[in-house]
């Protein structure tokens, strides 16, 4: 196969987006931001068990990136997974009763945070192994071209997945077999607890490239952008141009879990300042969508204070809602089989 | 009725499944027109394709990591796993990823997949090309087992867990690929969880899986001569265990030995012992007895590597010393 290499920053063709877009790509933005002020505050108040991880200052990344898709598109997500899950449609109610292990949570409570999944909206589930899902996502992207279906899978993981050998192999089958796959590296500056400088040797992008696979960097604050480029990208994946590799920098507000709240250790309350004062990615584009008409600082409190709204409900409802009866603790291990499917003939 | 080898049952089997199932598909290190190591699947790529056969580069958690999203998409995935020795390069993608989507999903997804693998030494290849490890993926909640023990077994069960909507780890005796078996040329399936019973016996049950069922049969045979009657059974399935069948013949024998090519220790063998003593202790007479491999890892050298794994000569001994009622332990 002859080689696609260059690390572009820029792409090519622009999406046609009018008002109703921009408006719903900030609403899924405040949604994320929503969701996890409200799951942060459960965790805190005790109401909330077990672990989990703030996807808030990463929202351009999700909402950028699954705006460019349909629900028939699949993603794969990380430990790190709310934002992914809300990006590609996914209902506050079924959220938090999935977080606080609730019957009608998506997964019926039995996954919790870090492994919700919407299979309604084509979100194969959050992982808890830093990478496990990369061969997941490649393999929904064989699936695709196997079947002849013109659907994308795009694979979210964060820059410490990218010291995981899976992602080599994998990123080698994709490009050999031009799989309609985009690998969407969330480089948040840290792998846990640990800077990306001191776990990532070269380029990440280069190793993308090493396989013949066209990579691309991209401000991962500016939700424009990366919209842009995904919805290029995707376009062209279905266009049998596959697989792609984006590096979205970005940056974690929180710990790497709720969990991590003494960190000057690892990162200054001065770095953390500056990222979330001056290159907020909802903040920016609030200012974008006044400046350019599309709405006024009004219209966006009434969507901010709608949205909050809905968060209070919804986690009022899953608070209140029922606990899965003890019954179910062993209902899922394996699947149904048709009876008629194993009979000759069948 | 006619005879073939186990590898043509094998070939057999994916062929049918793959004309009934267009989205089934394999998967693995040289097995379009090599047909693997093997030589299992040679002819499949001629008539499926290299689109439906497909050749991996030599990354094992990749290509099974790659089934388990394409079976949570819509397709049926068969993966070649050239040696049961590499489960320990998939283990991730296997027993965290494959055997638990349909359980963190709460039933909203599932994996219908197949690796197909092999067991078995004394084939002189060493440690890491001769480990029987069926009990590491038995204990995972979420995956299937199979074990055949011929040719007959070796179709039916792929074809049937080719169609489950369940993991399917199938572990084929590869010292086995070339003997002969009866089946069928009309088609038919084995379902899980149905223990065979290969021949009556009264005084006790030789409970035997994959290359031990031959081992059960021929220590039989030994102790037919010297008047005891050994019943031979063979689990077909580990995950479903067919457990009623084991335990009903053990009512009736009264003793049992369980015989399995895995490591002794934390194996095969210790569970189903333990679930005979559990629930058929008061028809026993004597301890269940487990016969395993030898716990050391698998030696090169033939003269050692012989030493390893259950005879029908040692089976044979111990079934004796358990009917003349003496107390012993396994080796």
């Amino acid at each position: 196969m002859t080689a696609k290499t260059s690390t572009k920053t820029k792409a090519k063709t622009k999406p046609i987006l009018g008002k109703e877009e921009y408006l719903r790509m900030y609403t899924q933005m405040a949604r994320i931001r929503n969701f996890e002020d409200n799951a942060n505050q459960l965790y805190l108040a005790g109401k909330m068990q077990g672990l989990t991880h703030m996807y808030s200052g990463e929202e351009a990344v999700a909402v950028g990136i699954c705006e460019a898709l349909k629900d028939s598109d699949r993603i794969t997500s990380t430990h790190r997974g709310h934002g992914h899950c809300v990006a590609k449609g996914a209902n506050y109610k079924e959220m938090f009763c999935e977080l606080l292990g609730k019957k009608e949570g998506y997964c019926r409570g039995k996954g919790g945070s870090m492994h919700i999944a919407d299979q309604s909206h084509g979100n194969l589930g959050a992982n808890a192994i830093v990478g496990g899902s990369m061969g997941m996502a490649t393999g929904s992207a064989l699936r695709s071209k196997l079947l002849g279906k013109d659907d994308v899978t795009v694979c979210f993981f964060g820059d410490g997945a990218t010291a995981q050998g899976l992602l080599y192999e994998v990123m080698n089958m994709a490009a050999l077999w031009d799989l309609p796959v985009i690998y969407a590296c969330e480089n948040n500056g840290y792998s846990e607890y640990t800077k990306t400088e001191e776990i990532a040797a070269g380029s990440i992008t280069a190793r993308a490239e090493a396989f013949g696979i066209e990579a691309f960097q991209i401000d991962g604050q500016d939700v424009l952008a990366v919209n842009e480029l995904a919805t290029e990208l995707v376009a062209r994946c279905r266009n049998n141009e596959g697989p792609f590799f984006i590096e979205l920098l970005t940056y974690r507000y929180h710990g790497h879990h709720v969990g991590d709240i003494n960190r000057e250790y690892y990162r200054s309350k001065q770095e953390e300042a500056d990222w979330k004062n001056n290159r907020d990615p909802i903040i920016r584009f609030r200012g974008w969508l006044v400046e350019q008409g599309y709405a006024t600082e009004e219209e966006i409190e009434s969507m901010n204070n709608e949205i909050k709204e809905d968060a209070k409900k919804a986690v009022a409802y899953a608070e209140a809602a029922a606990y899965p009866d003890i019954s179910e603790v062993d209902m899922h291990v394996y699947a149904e089989t048709d009876p008629a499917t194993l009979r000759v003939g069948g | 009725m006619r005879e073939i080898t186990l590898s043509q049952a094998v070939n057999e089997a994916l062929a049918e499944e793959m004309r009934r199932d267009p989205t089934t598909f394999i998967l693995g290190e040289d097995v379009a027109e090599a047909g693997t190591p093997f030589k299992v699947l040679s002819g499949l790529v001629e008539e499926f394709g290299t689109e439906r056969v497909i050749d991996t580069p030599i990354s094992e958690p990749g290509f099974l990591g790659i089934a388990v999203g394409a079976a949570m998409t819509g397709a049926r995935p068969i993966v070649d796993l050239m040696f049961g020795d590499f489960l320990y390069l998939v283990m991730d993608q296997l027993c965290n990823q494959a055997a638990k989507q349909q359980y963190m999903s709460g039933g909203k997804l599932s994996v219908p997949m197949v690796v197909r693998t092999n067991l078995g030494a004394t084939r002189r290849s060493g440690a890491q090309h001769s480990q029987s490890l069926h009990a590491l993926v038995a204990h995972i909640p979420g995956l299937k087992v199979a074990m055949p023990s011929s040719a007959y077994e070796a179709k039916g069960l792929m074809k049937t867990a080719i169609r489950d909507n369940n993991p399917v780890v199938i572990f084929e005796d590869k010292l086995m690929y070339q003997e002969k078996a009866p089946v069928p040329e009309e088609e038919y399936l084995i379902p899980f969880g149905e223990a065979n019973i290969k021949r009556q016996g009264t005084d006790i049950t030789l409970i035997g899986t994959s290359s031990m069922v031959q081992v059960a049969e021929a220590a039989a045979k030994i102790l037919e001569a010297e008047g005891i009657s050994a019943e031979v059974v063979d689990p077909r399935t580990i995950v479903p265990l067919d457990e009623e069948t084991l335990l009903k013949s053990v009512r009736k024998t009264s003793r049992a030995i369980v015989i399995d090519e895995g490591h002794q220790s934390y194996g095969i063998t210790g569970e189903i012992a333990s679930r005979l003593n559990e629930k058929a202790f008061y028809y026993l007479d004597a301890p269940v007895l487990r016969m395993g491999a030898m716990d050391v890892p698998v030696p090169f050298s033939p003269v050692l590597e012989d030493l390893t794994v259950p005879t029908p000569e040692g089976v044979a001994e111990n079934a004796r010393r358990l009917c003349a009622g003496e107390m012993i332990h396994a080796a």
